[in-house]
């Protein structure tokens, strides 16, 4: 042929094909090799953000960790979070649907996401509980549905189970300025001291309602939801609900020990 | 066309032939990553390492690449490069690859990334081609930056997440523009850059 002379035919169908096989070939091996390089650092950042998240429940906030991480001299790291993460959270367990404890169940390694698909009785249920400053925290992970994506946090409850002392949200895709500000402070403020449980210890949960008209009273089972996200809010009230109710039997067996 | 020096190539893009303010190109991730400065300044440097490389690579291969399945070639370059990016963030900058979330993905559908090779990489020699690249990228990091600037400022009152709006104008009834926070404030924004780069340069006005 008279183009090989030249060079090579660019545009014959044999070249076109090993060229892509070629391309593909070493995309792939670059692509493969670099998500092994990069996996564990992501992990672990994965692994620091829950530790961190589940710190901030029972009070412990990035500024009184990196405080804390100054007095010591220490940086902040991940082994740093990790040291303060199993000084505080005494006690991991995995519960099944009647509150029982599951054996063999790394509770801080379930993954909420696939374990809410799974049908109620066969789900196992992560159990945190939390010694910081003398007193007693349960924290329980949530997950759920927003407006637009899937949103997730932990809540921690008091010694009594019914006391919300602090919480945290996550998510994925909400919008700015709107939903997404259900991560800010403020609105997780406005969870502390609620009740999920009324004077007779009957499950209550908390519902989200627009116009709450007094944002004061602690007792009303009730938060006020941010204005211009309400399908985000409603979204944060059925997590919180759906996820808490399923404590109950084992909230129930400990106050009766 | 006449050879253009490096320094034009690089520079050409940041002002004049601006890819998002003259050739209106990548205009939604703009909008979309300019709520706060930190992401936007990330989604900058992404974008440029981005088309610097991809320009480089496809430079480098353009007199092997068979001309029907180019399109393609080039695809894969960027969504390769783009996955490299998306790992490195994920892996060493956590918190700002989360508020980026889709739109490091994105960049594969960026107009200016596919138009800059095409238009320039398939028939220029490497390092011309990578200036190219890193200046376009430039070119849009810069506006985005911009923008980024001043809807962070007045939506959040905050410039990289610190209180800059001083207090007392908060006491003294002063609030937050919460329409800034909004894609269509970007838009506007973007417009304004347009408007003012357009009085400074008469020469990008069209004649009527």
């Amino acid at each position: 042929m008279n183009a090989e002379k030249k060079s090579f035919d660019r545009n014959s169908n044999i070249y076109t094909v090993v060229f892509t096989i070629v391309l593909i070939g070493v995309v792939a091996v670059i692509l493969a090799g670099s998500y092994k390089f990069f996996k564990p650092y992501y992990d672990q950042n994965v692994r620091q953000e829950k530790m961190t998240d589940i710190l901030y429940t029972i009070g412990l906030d990035k500024q009184k960790l990196e405080e804390s991480a100054r007095a010591e001299g220490l940086p902040m790291s991940y082994n740093l979070i990790k040291q303060y993460f199993d000084q505080y959270i005494v006690k991991q367990l995995a519960l099944n649907a009647e509150g029982k404890p599951v054996e063999n169940v790394n509770a801080f390694g379930v993954n909420l996401k696939e374990e809410i698909q799974k049908p109620v009785e066969k789900q196992v249920y992560p159990l945190f509980i939390a010694e910081y400053q003398g007193k007693k925290y349960y924290i329980i992970p949530l997950y759920g549905k927003g407006l637009w994506d899937d949103i997730w946090g932990y809540v921690a409850l008091e010694e009594d189970w019914k006391t919300i002392h602090g919480i945290k949200f996550g998510h994925k895709g909400e919008t700015p300025g709107l939903g997404a500000n259900i991560t800010e402070k403020w609105f997780e403020d406005r969870f502390k001291g609620e009740k999920i449980f009324d004077e007779s210890g009957n499950f209550t949960g908390i519902e989200i309602v627009k116009q709450l008209k007094d944002k004061t009273d602690k007792n009303d089972h009730k938060v006020d939801a941010i204005s211009g996200a309400t399908l985000t809010s409603n979204g944060v009230g059925v997590m919180l609900n759906e996820r808490l109710k399923h404590y109950v039997p084992y909230f129930e067996k400990m106050k009766k020990q | 066309m006449a050879k253009k020096k490096a320094k034009e190539i690089l520079f050409d893009p940041l002002f004049e032939n601006n890819p998002i303010t003259v050739q209106v190109l990548g205009i939604c991730s703009a909008l979309a990553v300019t709520v706060k400065l930190m992401p936007a300044i990330v989604m900058a440097l992404s974008v440029m390492v981005v088309v610097g490389f991809s320009n480089l690579i496809i430079s480098l291969m353009r007199n092997y690449i068979p001309m029907r399945i180019r399109i393609i070639v080039q695809l894969v370059v960027i969504a390769s490069l783009v996955i490299l990016v998306d790992l490195f963030l994920k892996a060493f900058s956590y918190d700002v690859s989360k508020q980026l979330s889709v739109f490091v993905g994105l960049i594969i559908t960026n107009c200016i990334v596919m138009g800059r090779l095409e238009a320039f990489a398939m028939d220029n020699k490497p390092w011309p081609s990578f200036l190219d690249g890193i200046g376009n990228g430039a070119g849009y990091g810069l506006i985005l930056i911009i923008v980024a600037f001043f809807r962070e400022l007045f939506g959040s009152g905050t410039l990289f997440n610190h209180k800059v709006i001083p207090q007392w104008l908060y006491d003294h009834g002063y609030m937050d523009n919460g329409m800034m926070l909004m894609p269509a404030m970007a838009l506007i924004t973007v417009g304004v850059i347009i408007w003012v780069q357009r009085s400074l340069m008469p020469q990008l006005t069209e004649k009527e």
